[in-house]
């Protein structure tokens, strides 16, 4: 019911943003990139780490909003992920993904949807000696309990909370703009929830730390690394850190792809999973 | 590991030439023409052109390209009002900067004026965010 709610207010809040940007040029104020891409969790950010940046351009006083598809493909396993999201004054951002991971290799899939929030405290990705940070929140509902529960998880669903911090230099070395976010994020999550919350083995939440660094060779193209520590709650199978290297493009305000190749480790007893990972987004 | 270190150095190629950024910009005819192309196009911005509403834009014009004459190193010194005073009660917000700073870009973009050379441009002019931001 919860999540039938939060869907209600995003597609609400896409409805304004989709109505006033009909007369605006741009999809926002906000420059070029700045707005980020989607990550798998729904969230504006990098790949697989969620940035204090909030996602499309909508600026002081602006709506924006995005929708955005992902697709990771490692040797034994397969995640499929369509987000949307909303923004309102370069200040809050909601959004919402559904999580689809086929287990190719075992058989059968696992699902899971994702309500986000996320809030700019103070600073500015680009302006003045503060970096942005935001707080921001995602509540995991589990899908299809009945295989995490036999592996040992504890919940169907549970809510990550992160403080994240980004700051761009424009001028940084190479004379290239950079961009490096930090994001420290409370969890109890199995591989991101798709096998439930808390364990066997530990059934607290803790906190990880994740990050990501990219440099924009020009004005639309970005290369860059993400890392993104893990919680190892179930006993079943080690759960390991995730990392990705990227390149992304943003022709314009309206799309944006990014392309990586990405190391998950070990997935639910499943050795070395690396493979690629693209994600498209379009923002209005 | 090789090759990357190679298109690194790639990257600084326009340095390696030797270009101070005031030359790459043009010097002062080229800073000149991108400061009137910025500004023709926020002429034709509904967002902020409000702004400029009664302003002398030829005096505006000249201010804008001595001054960035002058953060560049180039041959020039800017004499007009501080930031805080020339921007004092306008009201102009993050949004609004922004769009600015977009037409500077696209302005420098189509002048072909290296990247190196328009972050350290932009560098320069993103700590006037401060006192020209009212929000
Ligand atoms: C880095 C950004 C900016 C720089 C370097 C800059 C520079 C200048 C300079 C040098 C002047 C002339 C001062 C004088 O008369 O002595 C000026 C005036 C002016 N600027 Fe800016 N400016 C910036 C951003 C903005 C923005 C974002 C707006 C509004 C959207 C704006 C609106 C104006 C207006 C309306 C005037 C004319 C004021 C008057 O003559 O009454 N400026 N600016």
């Amino acid at each position: 019911m919860k999540t039938k709610l939060s869907v209600a207010a995003c597609a609400c809040a896409m409805a304004v943003a989709l109505t006033s940007s009909v007369h605006a040029k741009t999809p926002g104020s906000k420059l070029l990139a700045t707005g980020g891409a989607s990550t798998i969790e729904g969230a504006g950010g990098g790949g697989i780490v969620p940035w204090a940046t909030l996602s499309s351009y909508a600026d002081t006083g602006e709506w924006g909003a995005t929708v955005n598809l992902s697709e990771v493909s490692v040797d034994d396993f397969r995640l499929s992920v369509k987000g949307i999201s909303a923004s309102w004054n370069n200040r809050i951002e909601v959004s919402y993904a559904r999580q689809t991971f086929d287990l190719s290799t075992i058989g059968g899939e696992l699902e899971q949807n994702i309500v986000g929030a996320k809030v700019r405290v103070v600073g500015d990705l680009v302006y003045g000696d503060l970096p942005q940070i935001s707080v921001g929140a995602q509540h995991k509902i589990n899908q299809s309990f009945a295989l995490p529960s036999a592996v040992g998880a504890l919940d169907d669903s549970d809510t990550d909370w992160y403080v994240s911090a980004a700051k761009a230099w424009l001028d940084g070395p190479f004379h290239r703009t950079w961009v490096a976010n930090v994001t420290a994020r409370n969890t109890r999550a199995n591989q991101l929830g798709l096998l439930g919350f808390g364990g066997d083995d530990e059934a607290d939440s803790r906190w990880v730390a994740e990050a990501s660094v990219a440099m924009f060779i020009n004005r639309y193209w970005a290369v860059g690394a993400e890392y993104r520590q893990k919680p190892d709650n179930l006993t079943f199978a080690e759960e390991q850190d995730w990392r990705d290297i990227f390149v992304a493009y943003f022709p314009s305000k309206r799309v944006s792809l990014v392309g990586a190749y990405t190391d998950l480790g070990s997935i639910a007893g499943l050795d070395n999973q690396s493979g690629w990972y693209l994600s498209v987004q379009a923002a209005f | 590991m090789k090759t990357l270190l190679f298109s690194l150095l790639l990257l600084t190629a326009p340095l390696a030439a030797g270009e101070s950024v005031y030359q790459q910009l043009g010097e002062k005819e080229g800073i000149s023409a991108i400061v009137e192309e910025m500004l023709y196009r926020v002429g034709g911005d509904e967002r902020i052109v409000h702004h400029f509403d009664g302003v002398d834009i030829v005096h505006v014009h000249e201010q804008i390209t001595l001054q960035v004459c002058d953060v560049v190193g180039g041959p020039c010194e800017y004499k007009g009002e501080t930031m805080q005073v020339s921007h004092e009660g306008m009201g102009v917000t993050h949004a609004d900067f922004n769009a600015l700073v977009e037409h500077l870009i696209a302005a420098m973009e189509k002048h072909e004026v290296p990247v190196a050379a328009q972050n350290q441009l932009l560098a320069a002019l993103a700590p006037m965010y401060e006192d020209i931001v009212q929000e």
